[in-house]
């Protein structure tokens, strides 16, 4: 591993201050924050990311799960996932939530990943990781060798000829389903960014990967009030039952008044270069019956504009049949 | 409790004694690893005179099954390199070395957390347990006397990181049936597949609880 600082700032302020002085804030970043490390330090130890300061920034307080006064949920960037998952009012409120964080990872890793941190989990994507392979998200310019090579696991949505790699988080689909908000605070201020324009796609410019700059850093997420009566659930679909990424998987937030859907919103995972909001399917849902024929034209209407690679054309019927299967499984409930 | 008889010159040679002695024999720089060594860390100058002084260090303390460590270690150690190279506890296993096969598992303020995955010095003032402060062979942890009574191992390689999980899971949210406690240790990878007994074990000691 590269040698690097280590430092511990003593308020928020001060590791603004710092991390302000990195070139970027996504990769090649030569100041990185520091959460539970169960993405950093894995990919320092790749060589994949090489900063010359680590600020660590654990014991800001940054880690309370409040009610703020318009009935939402504010969840502080440092609280670990499975506090998060576990925490009553997610499992009263926001049980896709809680469902999407329990399915990802084991365990000891979400006692240890925080909610900022897998904002900005990496890809799995095996050419990024490996730093004999080209790769344009880690080496702008060198090129994609997925496009042709080992693309089972990577996008039918949103890449580009630059990049195909996944986003691989669960929690971040359930957050894209609940319209959560990214609250970030950076060296001009504090802003906050819709969850779905916080993700970008990779363009030209797959090296970036959300709207952070130099020296942003995210404080916390906020949850709008919880929908009354809306059913919830998270499925996801792998090639092993427990411990490993997503092939394909749904969140799906629902409302049901006299036998019809009043309000839909669907996230994919696994499939998109970004957490995937499926509006088309929202949209054939919205005013319909809940019923199996709804739920395939909803399934069909997602995955219209899906790109497959030479290897994953199978994600296209399994991302479907995950979605038919989870509206199946929430009405039902 | 403490079962650190590698760090008293104790009556029997164990395996581990005899490798870093061996070690030691074998190729002089050895020495700066063995555990004989790693006892001085809190005291610079002995490092530096066996030539053990790391550019960069910095200044920690862990509190490890109960003892305090003053450490002075190099920021990209991490917690199970400090614990087995620097500390001499070497119980925790490094497995795969990149969070996918939970043999590193140790548990820091009462949680477990894989411990190739943090940095040693994240974790200074804090307190860590390793499957070296669970029992002692004498005085088994009912979790390891499960995993004995139950042969929930056959290397035994992935075991004192199922032990670490499996005490740790014993205060999680977890369902009564075996599917939620297999669940819940798939962070655990055992390549002899030992797997229903190690169910078989943990279940057991749920039971008993």
């Amino acid at each position: 591993m590269h040698t690097f600082e280590f430092i511990r700032p003593t308020d928020q302020a001060a590791a603004i201050a710092t991390a302000a002085q990195s070139k970027t804030a996504q990769q090649g970043a030569d100041v990185r924050f520091l959460g539970g490390g169960t993405t950093l330090i894995d990919l320092m130890k790749l060589s994949v990311e090489t900063p010359a300061r680590v600020l660590d920034v654990n014991r800001l307080p940054l880690d309370k799960i409040e009610a703020p006064s318009d009935g939402g949920l504010k969840i502080g960037a440092m609280v670990r996932n499975s506090d998060l998952a576990n925490h009553a009012t997610v499992q009263k409120n926001y049980l896709v939530l809680s469902q999407a964080i329990l399915q990802g990872a084991s365990a000891q890793i979400r006692n240890m990943a925080t909610v900022g941190g897998n904002l900005l989990q990496r890809t799995r994507c095996v050419y990024f990781r490996d730093t004999a392979m080209a790769c344009n998200k880690r080496q702008p310019g060198s090129g994609c060798p997925a496009i042709t090579g080992h693309n089972r696991t990577l996008a039918i949505f949103g890449a580009s000829e630059h990049c195909i790699a996944t986003n691989p988080s669960d929690m971040c689909v359930a957050l894209a389903a609940l319209e959560a908000t990214v609250h970030i605070q950076g060296p001009k201020g504090s802003r906050a960014v819709a969850f779905g324009d916080f993700h970008v796609l990779p363009g030209n410019t797959p090296h970036r990967e959300t709207v952070l700059e130099s020296g942003d850093l995210i404080t916390h997420v906020t949850l709008p009030p919880p929908i009354s009566g809306s059913k919830q659930l998270y499925l996801k679909l792998r090639d092993r039952a427990s411990y490993e990424f997503a092939l394909a998987s749904a969140a799906v937030v629902l409302t049901i008044s006299n036998g019809s859907v009043s309000r839909a919103r669907i996230a994919l995972g696994g499939v998109g270069t970004k957490p995937w909001r499926a509006p088309q399917a929202e949209a054939a849902l919205t005013g319909k019956p809940a019923s199996d024929a709804i739920f395939r034209q909803a399934a069909e209407a997602a995955l219209r504009g899906a790109k497959p690679q030479s290897e994953n054309k199978f994600k296209i019927e399994l991302a479907k049949r995950c979605l038919v299967h989870s509206l199946r499984t929430v009405t039902a409930s | 409790m403490q079962n650190n008889d590698h760090f008293s010159e104790s009556e029997q040679p164990n395996r581990r004694q005899f490798l870093s002695t061996a070690g030691t024999v074998a190729a002089g720089v050895m020495a700066a690893y063995s555990p004989s060594h790693a006892v001085t860390a809190e005291a610079p100058e002995t490092a530096h005179a066996a030539g053990t002084t790391i550019e960069g260090a910095v200044p920690i303390t862990l509190r490890i099954n109960g003892r305090d460590y003053s450490l002075r270690i190099d920021p990209r150690t991490t917690l199970l390199d400090c614990l087995r190279e620097t500390v001499a506890l070497t119980g925790t296993k490094k497995g795969c070395d990149h969070g996918q096969c939970g043999a590193c598992t140790v548990h820091v303020n009462d949680r477990r957390v894989l411990s190739c995955l943090n940095f040693a010095v994240m974790h200074d003032g804090e307190e860590i347990t390793t499957i070296e402060g669970l029992g002692t062979p004498e005085a088994m942890h009912p979790m390891q006397e499960a995993f004995f009574t139950h042969d929930a191992y056959q290397c035994g390689y992935c075991t004192s990181g199922q032990i670490m999980s499996a005490v740790a899971l014993l205060k999680e949210p977890c369902g009564p049936d075996d599917t939620a406690v297999k669940e819940l240790m798939s962070g655990n990878i055992c390549r002899c597949g030992a797997y229903a007994n190690i169910t078989a074990a943990i279940q057991q000691v749920r039971k008993q609880a």
